[in-house]
């Protein structure tokens, strides 16, 4: 009834494009057009000029000094150092939960009892603050006067008779392999203090991709997996050659959502390390917060900032684009 | 499947698959519930049972004096009492208007497109991923000119302005599956814009509103940077913030911290144990979509 009256209806209703319906409609979206173009797109511009200006003290004059503030905080050991330490977190942190999300999720879809409990434990981190993982997760990896007086997951070990585990976790200062390269201020590795950090993100995120992975699983239609069983493909087989070019998708929208938590990360980091020891847990992130809002150096702080935004927007946008595309297409 | 008998080493090894399924399973289940085990064994133990070397041993009775100085202070602990009221008074209105800014921008991106929405649309979308270091300084300034900075009302409008996104993807998503059928019939029946949103979107809506109110309350709760900047005023701190001064004072002890952390994460964690589903469909709303 609905469809022949719609249909019947159709050739009658006039082809003007901008009648009243489409005015308000317009009206309607204008505001939150107007708030993200001001609250987004201006106050990144904003940011953009400050971080080419001298403003570096609570004084209100300055002056347009170009591209020095990107230079001086580049030539600084510290921000050299929070991109070391943005990178090692970001590519383990990155790795682990793909793997361990893409083994949850093959698990869990594997016909097992219980699964709705696995299920809801693995993912349930999702659901808290950052800083009520960072608070937990600091205890947890507060070493104590090891090996003898340890607390936290060291004395867990050593109850367990497992103390060859023992370790100083978040107050590991070293850097392993620790290279010096010439030209640059910081030793190129892994901050081991980074380790204990990178644990609590993957406790909290994991689940996430466990959950996008399994969505994934379930939408890949048994036929083609029977289909290619019949023809005597092992499971190994199957999953290499039919399940995991499937799930191709999914993966690349994990890496971008955790990417870009990754880059921006900042309240885990506060809570557990604060940023030591010494700077090896630091990231532009709070390295942005501490010489803006501690400092007073607001250019500075911009163009940490400004650095912050165009590595997330590499990553971002490629992708809005190629996701509006295909959806054009469809 | 009981009509075709398996050989017998056919069986045998499907049941050893299963063993190491169940072990990689529970060691992982171990790995996530570690952190709630110690959180609740700690911040249930009395003060004078709180020993750095018998942290992991359970507490003999059952002592809420942990919960009693997270919430009301005491001894150099500044209570998180007042942050809970601050987060309510925050969350609550900020997801009313989130719910139905979003409803709306969804309703026009989805059923009523015109020439460029669909690049408005991305333009929108990119808010959602930006460092918000990146438009701090910027913020501060013009909420302090309109007299918003250290207020709660300031930290409701940051949280529905850059939440607009988010809300906007789910409800657009969850509305173009809605038939345009539907709409033409309202159109013929004389529905303008907004009769068709009131009689024709609006009572199809209750899903999508439940997924977006999930997901603004919970991040809303959980956010952090934006209360650290604005409140600027220990008075009007939400929780989160409060929970980080609570844990970085070396006047609290570590049974108060557990305490705090847990109260905090309640709330979430309830709307996770009750409405899980819907808390799931919001996360996967902003990633499945490519």
């Amino acid at each position: 009834m609905q469809q022949a009256k719609t249909l019947s209806a159709r050739p009658a209703r006039p082809a003007r494009w901008l009648n009243r319906d489409r005015v308000i409609a317009l009206l309607m979206i204008s505001p939150s057009a107007l708030a993200i173009a001001v609250f987004v797109y201006g106050f990144i511009a904003w940011t953009g000029y400050v971080s080419l200006t001298s403003w570096n003290s609570l004084a209100t004059t300055s002056t347009f000094v170009g591209f020095d503030n990107y230079l001086s905080v580049f030539a600084t050991g510290r921000f050299q150092t929070n991109i070391r330490n943005l990178i090692v977190f970001t590519a383990f942190f990155l790795l682990a939960c793909l793997l361990i999300g893409l083994l949850l999720a093959v698990l869990v879809d594997s016909r097992i009892r219980f699964e709705g409990f696995f299920r809801s434990a693995y993912i349930f981190p999702m659901a808290l603050s950052f800083i009520v993982t960072g608070v937990v997760w600091r205890w947890l990896f507060a070493p104590g006067n090891w090996p003898d007086d340890p607390t936290g997951i060291n004395l867990l070990f050593k109850q367990l008779g497992l103390g060859f585990f023992q370790s100083a976790w978040i107050t590991d200062t070293g850097v392993v392999p620790g290279w010096r390269v010439e030209g640059l201020r910081t030793r190129i590795g892994v901050p081991m203090a980074m380790i204990p950090v990178v644990v609590a993100a993957v406790w909290q995120m994991s689940g996430f991709v466990m959950a996008m992975y399994l969505a994934g699983l379930r939408g890949i239609p048994d036929e083609i997996k029977e289909a290619a069983r019949v023809d005597g493909a092992s499971e190994w087989q199957v999953f290499r050659t039919i399940t995991l070019p499937l799930l191709q998708p999914i993966t690349l929208s994990a890496v971008i959502i955790l990417g870009h938590i990754s880059l921006k990360i900042f309240d885990l980091i506060v809570t557990m390390t604060g940023g030591a020891p010494g700077n090896n847990t630091e990231v532009p992130g709070l390295y942005m917060y501490e010489i803006t809002f501690k400092a007073n150096k607001f250019a500075e702080g911009a163009a940490v900032a400004m650095v912050m935004l165009v590595v997330v927007a590499l990553l971002v946008v490629p992708y809005l684009i190629y996701s509006r595309q295909t959806e054009v297409e469809r | 499947m009981s009509s075709v008998p398996l050989p017998m080493s056919r069986q045998s090894r499907i049941s050893w698959s299963r063993v190491i399924i169940y072990t990689v399973m529970i060691l992982f289940l171990l790995f996530y519930l570690l952190p709630v085990y110690l959180i609740l064994i700690t911040s249930f133990k009395s003060f004078d049972q709180v020993s750095l070397s018998r942290m992991w041993d359970l507490p003999n009775g059952f002592s809420l004096a942990s919960f009693d100085r997270a919430w009301n202070g005491g001894e150099g602990v500044i209570g998180m009492r007042g942050s809970f009221w601050n987060s309510i008074q925050l969350v609550v209105p900020a997801t009313v208007i989130s719910c139905l800014l979003g409803s709306l921008n969804g309703y026009v991106l989805s059923k009523w497109r015109f020439p460029g929405s669909e690049t408005l649309f991305t333009l929108i979308l990119f808010g959602m991923f930006i460092p918000y270091q990146s438009v701090l300084v910027p913020l501060v300034e013009v909420l302090r000119e309109i007299r918003l900075y250290a207020s709660i009302p300031g930290l409701i409008l940051v949280h529905v302005v850059y939440g607009i996104p988010i809300t906007t993807l789910i409800f657009r998503n969850y509305y173009a599956t809605v038939p345009n059928e539907l709409l033409e019939a309202g159109k013929i029946d004389g529905a303008d814009f907004f009769g068709i949103y009131r009689h024709v979107m609006l009572p199809i809506s209750a899903p999508g509103f439940v997924v977006v109110a999930i997901w603004q309350f919970t991040s809303i709760w959980n956010e952090f940077l934006f209360g650290l900047i604005i409140t600027n005023d220990p008075q009007l701190r939400p929780v989160t913030v409060a929970l980080q001064n609570l844990s970085g004072s070396q006047f609290t002890q570590w049974n108060v911290q557990m305490a705090g952390a847990l109260l905090v994460a309640l709330p979430t964690l309830l709307v996770y144990i009750f409405l899980g589903k819907y808390f799931l469909r919001g996360l996967l709303a902003g990633s499945l979509k490519g």
